[in-house]
């Protein structure tokens, strides 16, 4: 729904978009959508209703958001700076961990609370979420530049084998981890649940408060965006779209090549532990096994479905596959098996729907959806006259910071 | 003085690394030694396990390096192309020529089917790089690179449609048993592993640097303009080696299916990124580097999921992904690759 409503309003006006515009835009879309879900849908009729479950249950866009979180830190790393990271799961796996450990009875040998809304008397470690967003952030950043350090010296594709490697590392270690020298780091494939829910102005959000938790993961999804924004234009930024478009003209201008790409990965996997807590919290567990190389294909997917570069672009593909994903396909898969009576399995296509995604995208329109400026001559640059067709759209001629 | 201090930086860094790599290497043949002193036999049959493992891995790792030696391209769908060929000759064999036991017909079947597989996988390749890769040849390299994950994508799809989401067992015609030498035991597979890929490889280095083809693929690999200018059809040098890739992805996938007797849509994934590492390992782009990276690494893991002391098999991929992370920060260029400079 916010895909199609966004879309709607940016054909009706017609005129460039500038920055300000898209985040009232993005903002007053939040707000709505949380009226709308709160307010407006209790009371209308049932048939409505079940329909608005089953094609935009509240949940989904919650999940949504998180995605949302987690495409916008690669965005940073594979759109601004030019790095392809193929093991983004793995930051998402350590957020989501850390969740686990700081937010459950999981450690029940020690008892510790701090700031959390849950009973006192229950053992484990039991930090206030704001606390373990913090915590999160700072773990992941460490292992983003523990992950880029060894990487830096390397050209583009050995880069994107190395982070593909931690990708596969991380998860493992956590399926394994049952038993480290009779320490039990992860609980294995068990996995760690339930989570503590959030704790808000001192109350605990139950299972079912899915509005709050949305305009908690509205809020975290739009500092993420501030962050990409203002990193964007400052001197860090202006260094990651140097190296982006040119590794080694940049280290002749004098842009410290090691860590300007540190920063990169450091802030990416920022936003990788965000939605990982995030999504801890939206699951009430963490389990190992469902961080596999098809989430960090998925968030590759997004961002270069949406416009690699543009946080908004990046927002728009997020929530669009995340959607498709989540509800959109199995709903309309239910909707033409019964219709045409046919038993067809439409969710066991996500594989053709992704791959053929990526590869169409990268024929035919490489910049993405809402292509940022810069990149799309940097995608066309060597294209001859006779080559690739450029496309043209009115939407492309965003202003560019 | 600028230059004096950057200078000795890098002797102080060179000697850091030298000497880590240095206690890694004796920490490894330590933990080797202590393991041949515990069991030898087994010590013995485990070399010989990861050593087939590690053929077949060349088999695949060729393929990743040969079209990365020409195009600088990650062929992440190459993985998956072996993963079909093993699902092809699953087919051929078991269900349309209905070979289940090891007989004469069946070795007659089970070299027809080499053929059949190698020409299969040959033909996917270079239609993939007809339709998607050539055209994104002056792209940026990212654009090829995602067009490659989403190929691999595709062919997983296909590989899921046709043998389902399980994985699914297959007789072998190869003849199970064992034979020994000096008390050690090696099953006939590992024996027929070799067989196969010896030859195949030989034909490779033939075809490379014997064949005006091969040498058109050098000169293509070295300068493409240049090489266009000498009257050379780049496109077509491409194409071959796509197919050459492909034909040997796809007797890998034989080999695999007839060795292990297990087809799954997923296994191209898991198999084709050892390959990668080998490759890596050895210095991509260099045809011996792969085969000295896929047995290093088919070692390794054989190694340390069979002997008594050793990780075992659920770390497999975290003992493979490890060394080539250490690897990337000690010798980027891989064991056996030069140093290139950037061309600007």
């Amino acid at each position: 729904m916010a895909i199609i409503a966004r879309k709607k309003s940016s054909k009706k006006q017609r005129a460039p978009f500038s920055q300000r515009t898209w985040s009232i835009g993005f903002f007053s879309l939040a707000v709505l959508i949380y009226i709308f879900y709160t307010y407006i849908l209790p009371h209308t009729p049932d048939g409505f209703q079940s329909q608005i479950q089953t094609w935009f249950p509240p949940s989904a866009l919650n999940e949504a958001l998180v995605w949302v979180i987690a495409a916008l830190g690669l965005n940073i790393v594979v759109g601004y700076a030019g790095l392809l990271d193929l093991g983004f799961v793995a930051f998402w796996a350590i957020g989501g961990y850390t969740a686990g450990w700081f937010m459950s009875g999981f450690f029940n040998q020690w008892n510790f609370h701090f700031g959390s809304e849950s009973a006192k008397v229950i053992p484990g470690i039991h930090l206030s979420f704001w606390l373990v967003l913090v915590i999160g952030a700072l773990i992941c950043a460490f292992f983003g530049i523990v992950i880029g350090a060894p990487t830096l010296r390397l050209k583009s594709d050995y880069l994107a084998i190395v982070t593909l490697g931690f990708g596969e590392i991380i998860p493992q270690i956590f399926v394994n981890g049952e038993n480290i020298h009779g320490f039990n780091l992860s609980n294995g494939t068990k996995g760690i649940s339930p989570v503590d829910s959030i704790g808000i102005f001192g109350k605990r959000l139950g299972p079912f408060d899915l509005n709050y938790k949305y305009m908690i993961f509205v809020a975290m999804a739009a500092f993420m965006v501030f962050i990409s924004l203002r990193l964007r234009s400052g001197r860090l930024g202006r260094a990651w779209l140097a190296i982006r478009e040119d590794e080694l003209a940049a280290s002749m201008m004098g842009v410290p090549l090691m860590k300007t790409k540190l920063a990169a990965y450091a802030v990416g996997a920022i936003s990788g532990g965000l939605a990982g807590v995030a999504y801890a919290t939206h699951v009430n567990g963490i389990f190992a096994e469902r961080f596999q190389f098809s989430i960090s294909i998925i968030l590759l997917a997004m961002v270069v479905l949406g416009g690699m570069g543009n946080v908004w672009g990046v927002m728009v593909g997020a929530l669009l596959i995340a959607w498709v994903n989540s509800t959109g396909l199995p709903a309309f898969g239910n909707e033409i098996n019964s219709t045409f009576h046919t038993n067809i399995n439409f969710p066991s296509y996500t594989f053709l729907i992704f791959g053929a995604l990526l590869i169409l995208m990268m024929l035919f329109r490489r910049e993405g959806i809402l292509p940022e400026s810069r990149l799309k001559l940097l995608m066309h640059e060597n294209d001859d006259a006779s080559g690739n067709e450029q496309p043209h759209d009115e939407i492309s001629e965003e202003e560019d910071l | 003085m600028a230059g004096v201090t950057y200078k000795t930086r890098q002797l102080r860094r060179r000697y850091i690394e030298r000497s880590f790599a240095t206690i890694a290497i004796a920490g490894a043949l330590f933990w080797l030694i202590i393991n041949f002193v515990k069991s030898p036999t087994q010590f013995v049959e485990v070399t010989f396990t990861g050593l087939s493992n590690g053929i077949l891995y060349a088999l695949i790792a060729l393929g990743y390096t040969l079209v990365y030696g020409i195009i600088e391209l990650i062929n992440f769908a190459h993985g998956d192309l072996f993963m079909l060929g093993g699902l092809f000759s699953a087919h051929f064999i078991t269900l349309w020529f209905g070979q289940r036991h090891s007989s004469g017909a069946g070795y007659g079947v089970l070299l027809l089917c080499l053929v059949a597989v190698m020409a299969f996988c040959a033909l996917i390749n270079v239609t993939i790089e007809r339709f998607a890769y050539r055209r994104l040849r002056r792209a940026p390299k990212l654009a090829p690179l995602i067009t490659a994950v989403g190929m691999s994508f595709i062919l997983q799809f296909v590989g899921l449609r046709w043998n389902g989401s399980g994985q699914k067992t297959w007789p072998s015609l190869l003849p199970n048993g064992n034979f020994s030498i000096f008390g050690v035991r090696l099953p006939y597979t590992t024996l027929i592993s070799f067989l196969v890929t010896i030859p195949v490889l030989l034909a490779l280095t033939y075809i490379v640097t014997q064949t005006k083809q091969g040498k058109a693929m050098r000169a293509t690999a070295q300068d493409q303009d240049a090489s266009r200018l000498m009257g050379i059809n780049v496109d077509r040098t491409i194409s071959f080696t796509f197919g050459l890739g492909g034909a040997l992805a796809g007797a890998a996938g034989l080999l695999f299916e007839q060795t292990r007797g297990l087809t799954s849509y997923n296994l191209g994934f898991q198999l084709g990124l050892i390959a990668f590492t080998a490759a890596v390992m050895g210095g991509i782009g260099n045809l011996q580097g792969a085969v000295l990276g896929a047995i290093i690494i088919g070692l390794i893991q054989g190694l340390n999921d069979g002997l008594p002391i050793g990780l075992g098999q659920q770390w497999s991929n975290t003992v493979v992904f490890s060394i080539l992370i250490l690897l990337m920060v000690f010798k980027p260029t891989g064991l056996l690759g030069k140093p290139t400079t950037e061309k600007v």
